[in-house]
């Protein structure tokens, strides 16, 4: 006992130097929070905004796993484990809306990706600036037109019995084609239309920039020993895109499963299928059109899921290669 | 300077692809501009490539009697302005604190945004959310549902960011509390990127068309763009159906959708001049596409 008093003692006093410091802290961190009282009242509104709008609807993903009832709702539907997913996964939706999506992400990345980094190029060597202002201002039109005109336009152009296309085709003695019923050329009309129509001019803006931000010296320098234009825009002026070009890359691969369903609708029909229906456009006619809404979440789940993934492995390759990521 | 045989070949061959895209980015608009002035009958039998032919005003005037159409205008405009207003409100009560590096949590609350740029709860359980808030066939549920684009939050605080903090250190020291500080120096040194965030929010408003497909079912409530949609789809299932079509059907229903996209598409390109020097700002600032 006698020697054990004073350590006790000992102990008890650091105990309460340990209180008085945490109390100290958060006396701190009060007065912190106090001072900015302000900015966190102006907080509140908008992280409301997101629990309601964007948090909430996580939770209900449960119902992914579930065999959802309206009258049960949410929470006390009963679990079934990853019946829904098997579903889906065997479902003769799941391979072909799978090679879809890879296909029309395929060739976007083949054409529609590099599509404005050669506008950027090009526009980039005009020294006229009238000339190029005005190529600016009419390929940058097309972005602000909703999907459903662009959709109106492509389908009256390509109407089967009096579109535009057909009857030029019918003057030059062809036979007119039904464009959009065959399953053949639905990626090259949707990639044509909504993806490089709608978004090469806009998107090169921001590689128009990149290339606003490189050292003129760099240009002096190659010119001094020699270069030409092209030697300059292929040594100077692209590996000066390469940060911009790689973090456009990564987000394209993010929203790799996400390609645009709300136009792929506008722009499909069942005799194209085949070749034009997503994962997404599966879960728009299960889920919202067919009332088959486990099953539509699931599907939904498995895309955001693999889209979250993707994201990380395309910035993780992208700071191994280049340097550039996201994160 | 003297520019060789090859530089000036390579010139020419550069302006004429720029020509050519130009060309057909701007087609179909004299097109649908075009062929709306027309007669049914010189669009459908192909007489009017880039002229308008038989110039009428038939098609403005049966725009004029439908009376759907000029409630779905109205409703996109209320939502495109109400929208607008909440969407602007409710990014600069993020971007603002946000943009304070002093804010104790602002990390947390940067994460708590950026998470949901890449993983998304998905069509469904957003659907069902909506039907949970009972907020199914509202026009709130297109106003507040949709307000908030991290994208836009992050640039308006990159924005709010770049402005000196010596401005704010003066106002705290005349006794300015952080909403007068926000309301009497940072909103007026930000009009230009308060301007871009608006008509980007704007112009996504005006054109969105998915949501309030599917939240949407009472007739009297729907936007332009989704009477659009049913438009288009009326008439292609009507000339699959029919095969060659009904002529007098044909040409009525052509030039009208003709008519009804130049009048949706002309406030666009009348604020065109303004939008496209905002938004070329905007992409600036945030580095970042959309």
């Amino acid at each position: 006992m006698q020697l054990n008093s004073p350590l006790s003692e000992v102990k008890e006093t650091s105990a309460q130097a340990n209180r008085s410091e945490f109390a100290l802290k958060l006396q701190a961190v009060k007065t912190i929070v106090w001072r900015d009282k302000y900015l966190y009242f102006m907080l509140i509104p908008f992280i409301l905004w997101y629990l309601i709008f964007a948090y909430k609807p996580m939770y209900g993903l449960q119902i992914a796993f579930k065999d959802y009832s309206l009258f049960k709702g949410i929470t006390e539907s009963p679990w079934v484990g990853f019946e829904n997913f098997e579903r889906f996964f065997r479902s003769e939706y799941f391979i072909r809306n799978l090679v879809n999506t890879f296909m029309i992400n395929f060739w976007g990345l083949i054409f529609a990706f590099p599509a404005p980094i050669i506008l950027a190029l090009l526009l980039n060597e005009v020294k006229n600036v009238m000339f190029k202002k005005t190529v600016q201002t009419i390929t940058y039109l097309p972005h602000f037109i909703s999907v459903v005109i662009i959709a109106g336009i492509v389908t009256n152009f390509l109407a089967p019995t009096n579109g535009i296309v057909n009857i030029i085709i019918e003057k030059f003695g062809g036979e007119k084609i039904n464009f959009l019923a065959m399953p053949e050329f639905f990626r090259t009309i949707y990639i044509g239309s909504m993806q490089i129509w709608k978004d090469v001019g806009y998107s090169a803006i921001i590689y128009l920039a990149a290339i606003a931000g490189i050292n003129p010296a760099l240009y002096e320098a190659a010119k001094m020993d020699g270069a030409n234009r092209w030697k300059q825009m292929w040594h100077i002026t692209l590996p000066g895109m390469l940060p911009t070009i790689m973090i456009l890359l990564i987000l394209n691969l993010g929203s790799f499963l996400e390609v645009g369903y709300e136009s792929i609708i506008l722009l499909y029909q069942p005799a194209t299928y085949e070749t034009a229906d997503v994962i997404n456009t599966y879960v728009y006619r299960a889920g919202l059109q067919g009332g088959n809404y486990e099953v539509g979440a699931a599907a939904g789940l498995f895309n955001s899921v693999v889209s979250l993934i993707l994201v990380v492995l395309a910035n993780r390759l992208s700071k191994k290669m280049t340097n550039v990521g996201l994160w | 300077m003297k520019r060789s045989f090859s530089e000036k070949l390579s010139s020419i061959f550069i302006a004429t692809i720029l020509i050519l895209l130009s060309i057909v980015c701007l087609y179909p608009f004299v097109y649908v501009f075009s062929a709306s002035f027309s007669s049914g009958n010189a669009v459908i039998t192909g007489e009017v490539l880039l002229f308008p032919k038989d110039i009428t005003l038939d098609s403005y005037k049966s725009i004029l009697a439908k009376e759907g159409l000029w409630q779905a205008y109205g409703n996109t405009v209320f939502y495109t302005v109400a929208g607008t207003a909440f969407s602007i409100l409710l990014t600069i009560c993020g971007a603002y604190p946000l943009s304070k590096s002093r804010l104790v949590g602002r990390t947390f609350v940067a994460f708590f945004i950026a998470f949901t740029l890449w993983f998304g709860a998905g069509l469904i359980p957003t659907y069902l959310n909506f039907k949970e808030l009972g907020l199914l066939d509202t026009r709130t549920s297109i106003i507040v549902g949709f307000a908030v684009s991290a994208f836009l939050v992050i640039l308006l605080r990159t924005f709010f960011q770049s402005i000196p903090d010596s401005l704010e250190e003066s106002a705290k020291m005349d006794g300015a509390n952080d909403l007068q500080i926000l309301r009497h120096i940072y909103l007026p040194l930000s009009k230009p990127a308060l301007v871009t965030v608006g008509l980007i929010y704007a112009v996504g408003k005006w054109n969105s068309y998915f949501w309030a497909m599917v939240l949407l079912n009472d007739e009297s409530k729907i936007p332009l763009q989704v009477l659009l949609k049913k438009m288009i789809v009326e008439m292609s299932l009507n000339e699959e159906l029919t095969g060659s079509m009904n002529a007098a059907n044909a040409m009525s229903q052509e030039t009208f959708i003709y008519a009804t996209i130049i009048v949706s598409i002309l406030p666009i390109v009348l604020v065109y001049p303004f939008l496209q020097k905002y938004f070329v700002k905007g992409t600036m600032i945030g580095g970042i596409k959309e």
